[in-house]
């Protein structure tokens, strides 16, 4: 039988926050009111707790300043993190607003079906829902097997949920960041030099003398690290490249801003390539010593000409030369930055690999000033048996496709929970923690489609979200100022780590989610896997094994660890052996070959926009991440909603002016569900509308987002699936402008 | 000794972190500011410039709002910077009007509240909090009287400009162009 689930909001619960009216001056009236002054604290007068920030995916360590009273008073970056040199971004900085929020998920919440057929949540205890999670995972394991119970998981939420997943029997799991982020350049980087870019990025902005940015808008996309590095960058006089068809905060701060024609990138790359290869511009030693292919691809880009290039992108054949110059004279001190969010047009992975090839005909892979040789800290797994064999996992959701994939595919994971579309392994049931898939996934339809086919959906979250209101049974987690959570440890230039400490107490109801996952897991007989009462065990135990503990590392918050595997760069001739099939950097990929695959990028061309439609591009703004941020009350302060940007030959053609509101339409007839502000401005080609991801939020209980702006999301209903690794190109969907609310022209045409 | 800041617009990416900063640190109620970003494109596309300012008090050498304040709430401390004393402040509003940088506001509590340059951080030797979270070092703070002093040294080698400079107040905050 199937259970109809579709979004419901979040509205039997809690009495929400009581607004006071009085106007700013009004208060004065009221004189037998002592003011309550608060003026700032010093920070003597404070006491700081190690954290790291899990605002975004940077995770930032930083100090939470907790005042006498027990309150978060503020965040400031650690001076001794890589990640942040001690300076946060206005998220991490705006971090106390993800505790104060108001709107927080406060109690566990059922959804309930009444009588008459309607739903709603009630409140319920952690025995209550945790038990009906538990009773639900036996259910699917009996039934289906425990594979059919997917996870979407982002950060360390989803980490501990993967955990659990493990444990019980599944491995069919996705997260947005692989094949709706950065899956392309995962594949292509790892096919040319057999190595991953990481996160942060390995690029040494900070020694560069020529920085490359392909639609990667440092400074707007707050990655802290890479922002302050581009910052000193520009201190030191380093030729700054950007390719951008907007003018991007760092095409502002560009020696040579190239206006590229949207979808037409893989051209400029490959002329670029051509310069450097027929203008003997290449680092002949590094190619010579390291790289496979120069032959095959000498051949392959004769006619990739810059006047070739001109003609599709729109850019100079000199420009396109001189730019090519540049980066063959600051060599091998470039950084061709690979970006973040890569998924464009589905041909991403040979766009990535074009900046690879590029990469390494500067000789700019292992040097100074280009990609660095990052390094980790590998923490010691907490004691536990293995975890059990799956009889399918997510690599066998695809079925074979995408065979270059390195981790699960969030579009292939709903694919599967569609009972309609076939797939030999079927997902019955999803855990969700850590991502809004509502406004992550593009294709509206399909995810509406899964989410109602699937028996049963638990969603582990600190904020009433699009994602909630799907939900069978919503678990409210604390936020990362009020748990012990995994240590970090990410790459860098230095190994290093860095550790959660609560500075509060969970506000509400809400639990960390290491004891939401060990709750269910001692309910399904797993507590070998959850051997511990309190998770800061499990930190102690692997700190001790680093040669530090909890006690230490709650003092310093970040630690660093000596180089194991050799220096930061490559010694001019050292030999290297690269992890490919070939052993050597591949221009000419055999993978990619042997796969049926082009070996070598090849530019295609991609549709362009109908008659009085325009290219949808979304980007970030400084001060939000993905859809979580919106309703942050310090966050909201700096950016409450979006704006859809129109160039002023667009706005005129239009009639269009500043602040108007406008619902958008694309080519598919999806129409957002909140109208939008225009913003008139140059920044933007005529060709084209941008507009910031992650607002159009809908649902009340986000008292604040709700309703501002609109969802790009919504509009992006044609998804270009890149072969190669399943990636699914977002940037190839055309809007159109109505100036009328749709939703009233449908009732008049009824009428 | 003259307190000043500079601001390096070539770096500045108009994050709005100096917002956030100033809001923790120094409790700003929600809905309202001590410092702001503002945006300004020159030229047409694709040939165009773009400039992003943190702007704040200029605390003026020549300060109207000092001038006009009726019960002595707005005055002038160490080193130039401009204060209000909230307990003193009847709330009139004269001064925000006096203002040419529209740089006041009035506190939901019933005083005019605007940026100190978080003197009581500078007392302690340390930069108002805006300086020190910058994630692009693009804000720098001092003595102008100390030719050491960071704002003294990046007004030194740079171009810069302020504010409104018909309006003869002297401002103290500087953009490095």
């Amino acid at each position: 039988m199937k259970t109809r689930r579709d979004f419901i909001k979040i509205s039997a619960v809690g009495t929400g926050a009581t607004v006071l009216g009085l106007s700013a001056f009004g208060a004065k009236k009221f004189k037998w009111f002592e003011p309550k002054i608060e003026g700032p604290v010093s920070d003597e007068d404070l006491t700081p707790y190690a954290t790291y920030c899990e605002v975004c995916f940077w995770k930032c360590g930083a100090w939470a300043y907790v005042d006498k009273q027990g309150r978060i008073r503020k965040i400031v970056g650690n001076q001794n993190d890589p990640h942040c040199n001690g300076r946060l971004c206005p998220r991490g900085t705006g971090g106390v607003g993800m505790y104060y929020d108001e709107d927080r998920l406060k109690t566990p919440l059922i959804r309930e079906k009444k009588a008459d057929g309607s739903q709603e949540f009630r409140e319920a205890s952690w025995e209550e829902a945790l038990d009906l999670v538990a009773s639900k995972m036996k259910e699917v394991k009996e039934k289906y097997g425990p594979e059919a119970f997917g996870l979407f998981n982002h950060g360390n939420p989803g980490g501990h949920l993967e955990h659990l997943m493990r444990a019980y029997g599944s491995e069919s799991n996705a997260e947005p960041a692989f094949a709706n982020c950065r899956g392309p350049r995962s594949s292509a980087y790892f096919a040319t030099f057999g190595a991953y870019i990481g996160s942060p990025e390995c690029t040494d902005i900070r020694d560069t003398g020529c920085l490359v940015l392909i639609g990667s808008h440092l400074g707007e996309n707050m990655h802290n690290s890479q922002v302050q590095e581009m910052s000193q960058a520009i201190d030191n006089g380093a030729t700054i490249i950007t390719v951008d068809p907007r003018f991007s905060t760092a095409a502002a701060h560009s020696t040579h801003w190239l206006p590229i024609k949207p979808a037409t990138d893989i051209a400029l790359l490959m002329a670029w390539i051509h310069v450097l290869i027929y203008e003997n511009l290449y680092n002949k030693a590094f190619v010579d010593q390291y790289t496979f292919g120069l032959d095959h691809l000498k051949e392959h880009v004769k006619n990739m000409t810059p006047e070739w290039a001109y003609g599709i992108t729109d850019i100079k054949p000199d420009v396109i030369r001189k730019t090519a110059r540049a980066m063959a004279g600051a060599a091998p001190a470039v950084v061709i930055h690979p970006g973040r969010h890569v998924v464009w047009y589905g041909d991403d992975t040979q766009r990535e690999r074009a900046m690879a090839i590029l990469t390494a005909l500067l000789g700019a892979w292992g040097k100074r000033g280009g990609l660095y040789i990052p390094e980790g800290v590998s923490v010691p797994k907490y004691p536990q048996p293995h975890y059990p064999e799956p009889e399918w996992t997510w690599k066998d959701i695809n079925e074979g496709k995408y065979p270059l994939a390195t981790m699960g595919i969030t579009t292939e994971l709903l694919k599967a929970s569609v009972p309609r579309l076939n797939y030999k392994h079927q997902v019955k049931a999803w855990f969700v923690g850590g991502t809004n898939l509502p406004l992550a996934m593009p294709d509206k339809k399909l995810f509406k489609e899964a989410a109602e086919a699937v028996e049963f959906i638990a969603v582990m979250d600190t904020m009433p979200m699009e994602i909630t209101g799907y939900a069978d049974v919503i678990l409210p987690e604390a936020t990362y100022l009020e748990r012990y959570d995994f240590i970090r440890s990410s790459p860098n230039r230095v190994p290093n780590i860095a550790v959660h400490v609560p500075a509060a107490e969970p506000k509400y109801d809400s639990k960390p989610g290491w004891w939401i996952a060990k709750q269910i897991g001692e309910r399904l007989g797993l507590h070998d896997y959850f051997n511990y009462d309190d998770f800061s065990e499990v930190v102690d135990w692997q700190l001790k094994q680093l040669g530090t503990s909890l006690e230490e590392m709650k003092k310093i918050g970040v630690k660093e660890y000596p180089r194991k595997s050799g220096p930061l760069y490559l010694g001019d001739g050292e030999e290297f052996k690269f992890n490919t099939s070939t052993g050597k950097v591949e221009l000419y990929s055999v993978d990619f070959a042997d796969e049926g695959f082009e070996a070598m990028p090849v530019y295609k061309a991609h549709p362009e926009p109908p008659q009085n439609f325009y290219r949808l591009i979304y980007g970030r703004a400084p001060m939000h991440t993905f859809s979580r941020t919106s309703n942050n009350p310090n966050l909201w302060d700096l950016m409450s909603e979006n704006a859809v940007w129109v160039n002023p030959k667009v706005a005129d053609l239009w009639a269009l002016k500043k602040d108007q509101e406008v619902w958008l339409k694309n080519q598919d007839g999806a129409v957002t569900s909140f109208p939008v502000k225009v913003r008139v401005t140059e920044r933007i080609r005529w060709d084209s509308v941008y507009m910031v991801h992650g607002f159009g939020h809908s649902d009340k209980k986000l008292s604040r987002a709700y309703g501002r702006g609109a969802s790009d999301e919504e509009l992006i209903t044609n998804i270009a699936v890149d072969p190669i690794m399943g990636g699914t190109g977002m940037r190839g969907n055309f809007i159109t402008f109505l100036k009328d609310n749709p939703a009233t022209e449908v009732k008049e045409d009824k009428a | 000794m003259r307190y000043a800041m500079a601001i390096d617009t070539k770096k500045c990416v108009g994050c709005g972190d100096c917002v956030v900063a100033c809001q923790t640190e120094n409790n700003v109620p929600h809905g309202y500011c001590r410092d702001w970003i503002v945006e300004s494109v020159d030229g047409t596309y694709p040939s165009l410039s773009l400039e992003f300012r943190s702007e704040r008090c200029n605390h003026c050498d020549n300060s109207p709002c000092v001038r006009c304040c009726p019960t002595g709430a707005s005055h002038k401390a160490e080193g130039g910077i401009v204060l209000v004393t909230h307990h003193k402040c009847i709330g009139c509003g004269a001064c925000i009007q006096s203002c040419p940088y529209d740089a006041r506001y009035p506190h939901p509590e019933g005083y005019v509240d605007k940026c100190t340059f978080c003197i009581h951080r500078v007392e302690k030797g340390q930069n108002p909090a805006c300086v020190d979270v910058c994630p692009t070092h693009c804000l720098y703070f001092g003595d102008l009287d100390d030719p050491n002093s960071d704002v003294s040294l990046a007004l030194k080698d740079r171009k810069w400009k302020v504010l409104a400079p018909e309006a003869g107040t002297k401002p103290q905050l500087y953009f490095l162009t």
